[in-house]
């Protein structure tokens, strides 16, 4: 019986689809001419003068920092709170779930207003501060699914036999239950790490003038800057993006064998 | 060793407390007061001032408004449209890629979307610029006339909404495809169904449920598209996102956000009840075997 073609043209127009914007930005980071339209020959002209932002090593910076200490609080609060829903089916374990749920579903337009009245109301001044607690409160979510989606093959049973050799509550969890969910928590915190150096829409919200970090940098100069320079800078952001994960693979494919 | 019951129930709330607590005061708390402050005058300062009012609310009946709430439904159905479109023929062809190639397949979707998504829509406002490769492209083909703008119009917000939005719609109908037996297309078709009938009966009914999470992973995050409209888009293709952050940072009205964020979140709110309600008759709310 001939299957039919349809489905795999319609798959490699969709990777053409995807492949095609990056492709063309990459490739015109290295363009001498100021626009796009024309080829004026290979140059690393952009890059050069990116090295000499320092508004953009300044907000890469803010970045980090954030993004470091977003993923290592909701590290902890999201496998907490993935341990509990596993472990108990309770009604305070539904409400508990969708508390978590929920925010990986609105839009993120409507947390970053909600936090921004809150932050208000409370008479926080605006700033690194109030853009930390804003990621943590997204993250939670993201780790919290990823921990429990590993939690799903855990025999709590193993905890139970731990406990009946005498081992006490925090020794069981900590040589039983982190080492064998230890994957689950650093895929986490990977993925809460990388939404939080991404995040625009919230941070935009609850920044305030003083905070710059680097999505916010990267929107206002493809607002107000020059193209060619946001061209260079993508490039870099996507062969450091590419390193990493490459590396993270082999490191993933390592630990397996 | 048994764990007495209030030993249990201790520790339940000790693992459960940080986030529990975190999101009530982070989250609960910020979004109930998103719907108590649009009742509140705005201050001259562009605070928030004392007393209540139903200003906002009234104003929510300016004509400009339905306008919008139109456009952000229209654009948000047609990118869920043309999203599920695409999603299903390529969540079908890599559901039946051989083994070896799934994997690749799915990188190849996922790792793309693993740049910085303000980068992505700038590519394509590059892309679509007056004297970008695709107005030539179709300016060579004599598809445009030169006058014709390809960027900030709706047109233009559509496309980089199904741009951003698709692999969201893929990856769950390829969850599903993944999961489906195939047989079952060849068996309908030795009982005499067109290869159409086939796919129509057997295969969207099978692969139901990752059809429906692309839905709501599309549409929902669509209605409060902020950044793309405000990148790619021009006066005329403004969504409700947009108005949310001009009365914020230009105007300087928080109630008014706020009651713009209150109606977007009503809208929001909507088709995530449906979906609470189609899951609940078919699982409960989480698998709990071996407990």
């Amino acid at each position: 019986m001939k299957r039919s073609r349809l489905p795999l043209v319609v798959l490699a127009a969709v990777l053409a689809f995807f492949y095609l914007p990056i492709l063309v930005l990459v490739v015109n980071s290295f363009n001498a001419a100021r626009f796009g339209g024309s080829w004026g020959g290979f140059s690393l002209i952009w890059y050069r003068r990116l090295l000499r932002q320092r508004e953009i090593w300044q907000a890469l910076e803010n970045s980090l920092l954030i993004a470091v200490g977003a993923t290592a609080v909701s590290a902890v609060v999201g496998t907490t709170a993935a341990i509990a829903l596993h472990r108990y089916a309770t009604r305070l374990q539904r409400l508990h779930y969708s508390l978590i749920y929920t925010p990986l579903v609105i839009p993120e337009i409507l947390m970053g207003m909600s936090l921004l009245l809150f932050f208000v109301a409370l008479g926080l001044e605006l700033g690194r501060w109030t853009i930390f607690l804003a990621h943590v409160t997204f993250c939670i979510s993201y780790v919290a699914m990823v921990v429990l989606a590993r939690l799903q093959d855990f025999d709590f049973a193993l905890i139970e036999a731990a406990r009946d050799l005498g081992a006490s509550a925090w020794v069981a969890a900590r040589r039983v239950l982190l080492p064998l969910l230890a994957p689950g928590i650093v895929a986490g915190g990977l993925l809460a790490f990388t939404l939080s150096v991404d995040d625009f829409v919230v941070t935009f919200f609850v920044a305030g003038p003083g905070a710059t970090t680097l999505p916010i940098r990267i929107y206002s100069m493809i607002k107000h800057g020059s193209p060619p320079l946001i061209n260079a800078l993508s490039t870099l952001l996507l062969a450091v993006t590419f390193a990493a994960v490459s590396v993270s693979q082999r490191l993933i494919k390592r630990s397996a064998s | 060793m048994k764990r007495r019951p209030w030993q249990r129930r201790r520790d339940e709330w000790l693992l459960t407390l940080p986030s529990l607590g975190w999101l009530l005061l982070l989250f609960v708390i910020p979004t109930a007061l998103v719907f108590a402050m649009a009742f509140r005058p705005v201050d001259p300062y562009g605070g928030i001032g004392a007393g209540w009012t139903l200003a906002t609310l009234r104003s929510l009946g300016n004509p400009n408004y339905p306008a919008i709430v139109w456009r952000t439904l229209w654009i948000s159905a047609a990118t869920t449209v043309f999203c599920v479109l695409l999603a299903v023929p390529a969540g079908y062809g890599m559901g039946r890629a051989p083994a070896a190639w799934r994997s690749r397949l799915l990188l190849l979707v996922i790792v793309p979307f693993w740049t910085s998504f303000l980068i992505r829509v700038f590519a394509w406002k590059l892309l679509l610029h007056p004297e970008g490769p695709i107005k030539r492209l179709l300016l060579f083909l004599r598809l445009t006339e030169p006058g014709a703008p390809l960027l900030y119009c709706s047109a233009a917000v559509l496309l980089v909404q199904v741009y951003t939005f698709l692999p969201f719609a893929i990856l769950p109908l390829y969850a599903a495809a993944e999961k489906f037996d195939f047989s079952l297309l060849e068996a309908a078709r030795d009982l005499g169904a067109s290869r159409a009938t086939a796919f129509r009966r057997v295969f969207l009914p099978g692969v139901r449920r990752g059809l429906l999470t692309a839905v709501l992973m599309v549409f929902i995050p669509s209605l409060g598209s902020y950044v793309i409209p405000d990148l790619v888009g021009g006066t005329t293709s403004e969504m409700l996102g947009n108005k949310i952050a001009q009365r914020t940072f230009v105007d300087r009205n928080l109630p008014h956000a706020s009651g713009l964020s209150a109606l977007l979140t009503l809208a929001v709110l909507a088709p995530l009840a449906a979906m609470w309600l189609l899951q609940r008759q078919r699982a409960p709310w989480l698998a709990k075997e071996g407990e």
